[in-house]
């Protein structure tokens, strides 16, 4: 049984979404191990451009793995490797000679709880910026603003913009970690949880933010919260831990929003999406 | 439910009343000797303070008069020569442990630094007259300044490898995830982030390295006179106290008390200084501590 809330917004968004589709990204065959443990089996997934795709599954079934592989976060860990591959724009990623702080431009990242930089707003929206060269005072002051009022957080703090990001509500501190994001303009923006430590208004406020960022930016959500899945995403990619001995997570449905909550053609998919997989 | 006895209760809150007394006990026997000591050295040093006494050399004896300016130079020269060596040094070698907590070397550095910090420091004075002074055949403010180089490292190094470790991971994720570059991250987002706690460890280690008498003896050496030079002797403040304390004149042991007010009162000054600096950091900046 599903809530009709949520059908109902499902099918409001048939409307409004965008029926051409172009791969942005696409993994292929993809393993992730910590040292000897496999977190992650042969996921297959399309990402498309200018959409959101929403991945959902039980705790622990590697839906942050998955994610921080597609700009290669999982670098960072200790005795993390992986196989198979992932492209962007056609692009493999895991390749010898590639530039991963290019594809970290290419590829921002919100993380599941605000990390604003123990900075000023305004130094925090600009850090990106900078980075990539950009000191001229006018040219900084515009991205911050653009940057600022694209992530739906400009008329809040225009007054003060040199107080600490850290001074800010967790829900602001949250878009502006957006804000910070976006300054670079990726192509593509990676979301883990963003919505898991804030209370449901500024869940809202972040949930409308993505439905504003989807026209310019591709973006990749996991969320615990099924009803948020269904809310903002196109597209749902479902995990779930493989029942073999040796348990890792793995992609077992892919398809449009409205078919995997209306119509899922996977018994644990169903199972999970009705409230009734514990 | 199991009913307990009044009895039972009466012996628990009167076990309770016991211990709390012990405690409080225990506290004020910490903090009564402190107070003493202050009180008894602004009581004995104060009478011989007046501005004179921060501006002039001191005097012969039996001439009245007289100051420390040689000493508070002196001070200044060797605690802020050893913080210009062990500053990056120290923290530079924190940051390294605690940014590879499990490979050896890190390991070398927090065994070596709490060894250090458990060496004398006389050995330590004697240690940089053999390596410093000996070879080049004079005492100097440079080689006072090794020395408590020397005893400030094992502070700074271990507080910047704590207050580093303290840093959140998703701080440095956050940045990397920008495509910052890792020496960008450590420099912009990490270390400024553990600026508080590494400005604290510099401090305590300040404090530390202003008291020390015993390893001046063989580097610093004393100077009645005013030197700017750092490869001259000079006097410093720990080691004029004990000069005059040992001295058979009434009139120096005044100057002893006098100078230690001025020591532990500078001290004192600093660490608000920091305080303060610590403060409008929080306010502007932030923190995550």
């Amino acid at each position: 049984m599903l809530m009709t809330s949520q059908v109902s917004f499902l099918i409001n968004k048939k409307h409004e979404k965008n029926d051409e589709k172009t791969l942005k990204m696409k993994i292929e065959n993809l393993s992730v191990y910590y040292r000897n443990f496999r977190a992650i089996e042969m996921v297959n997934l399309p990402i498309y451009a200018q959409s959101i795709t929403a991945i959902i599954g039980p705790s622990g079934c590697g839906k942050s793995t998955l994610l921080r592989a597609l700009n290669r976060m999982n670098d960072l860990v200790p005795g993390a490797r992986t196989e198979g591959q992932v492209f962007l724009d056609g692009m493999p990623i895991y390749v010898p000679n590639v530039d991963v702080v290019e594809i970290r431009r290419r590829i921002g990242m919100v993380f599941q709880r605000p990390n604003p930089f123990p900075k000023s707003i305004y130094d925090n929206v600009a850090y990106g910026p900078r980075l990539l060269g950009i000191h001229s005072r006018a040219k900084l002051d515009e991205i911050v603003e653009r940057s600022l009022l694209a992530a739906a957080l400009w008329d809040e703090v225009n007054d003060k913009l040199d107080q600490s990001g850290l001074s800010l509500s967790g829900g602001q501190q949250q878009r502006l970690c957006i804000a910070r994001a976006i300054a670079i303009q990726p192509e593509v923006i990676l979301m883990d949880e963003p919505a898991s430590a804030l209370d449901p208004i500024a869940t809202l406020k972040i949930e409308e933010l993505m439905g504003a960022l989807k026209k310019a930016y591709t973006i990749v959500i996991v969320t615990h919260n099924m009803q948020q899945a269904a809310r903002v995403s196109d597209y749902t990619a479902m995990m779930m831990l493989s029942d073999q001995a040796e348990r890792s997570g793995t992609v077992i449905e892919f398809g449009e929003t409205e078919q995997i909550f209306l119509n899922p053609k996977d018994k644990r998919t169903e199972d999970y999406v009705t409230g009734r997989f514990g | 439910m199991i009913q307990t006895t009044p009895i039972r209760q009466q012996r628990r809150k009167l076990i309770n009343l016991i211990m709390l007394g012990f405690c409080m006990l225990a506290t004020l026997l910490v903090i009564a000797p402190l107070i003493w000591i202050i009180a008894y050295v602004i009581q004995q040093g104060l009478p011989a303070i007046n501005w004179s006494f921060f501006t002039q050399l001191p005097t012969p004896v039996g001439v009245p008069g007289g100051g420390i300016a040689n000493a508070l130079v002196g001070s200044a020269m060797t605690v802020g020569l050893g913080l210009l060596f062990a500053i990056p040094i120290g923290t530079l070698a924190g940051f390294y442990a605690a940014t590879h907590p499990d490979n050896g070397l890190g390991v070398a550095l927090r065994f070596s630094a709490d060894v250090i910090s458990g060496v004398p420091s006389i050995v330590m004075g004697i240690f940089a007259y053999t390596i410093i002074v000996l070879p080049q055949r004079h005492f100097s403010a440079f080689s006072g300044g090794v020395v408590l180089a020397f005893i400030m490292l094992p502070t700074l190094t271990r507080t910047t490898e704590e207050m580093i470790r303290m840093v959140p991971k998703s701080l440095r994720e956050g940045s990397l995830a920008l495509g910052a570059a890792e020496w960008k991250t450590s420099l912009s987002i990490i270390l400024p982030a553990a600026f508080n706690g590494i400005l604290t460890g510099v401090m305590l280690a300040i404090a530390r390295a202003a008291g020390e008498a015993a390893p001046m003896l063989f580097t610093a050496f004393g100077n009645p006179f005013l030197n700017l030079d750092y490869r001259q002797p000079v006097a410093t403040l720990p080691h004029t106290i004990f000069v005059y304390a040992i001295a058979p004149y009434e009139d120096w042991h005044a100057k002893a008390w006098a100078t230690a007010l001025v020591l532990i009162s500078l001290v004192l000054l600093l660490n608000i200084f920091a305080r303060l600096i610590t403060w409008w950091r929080v306010r502007h900046i932030g923190t995550y501590h």
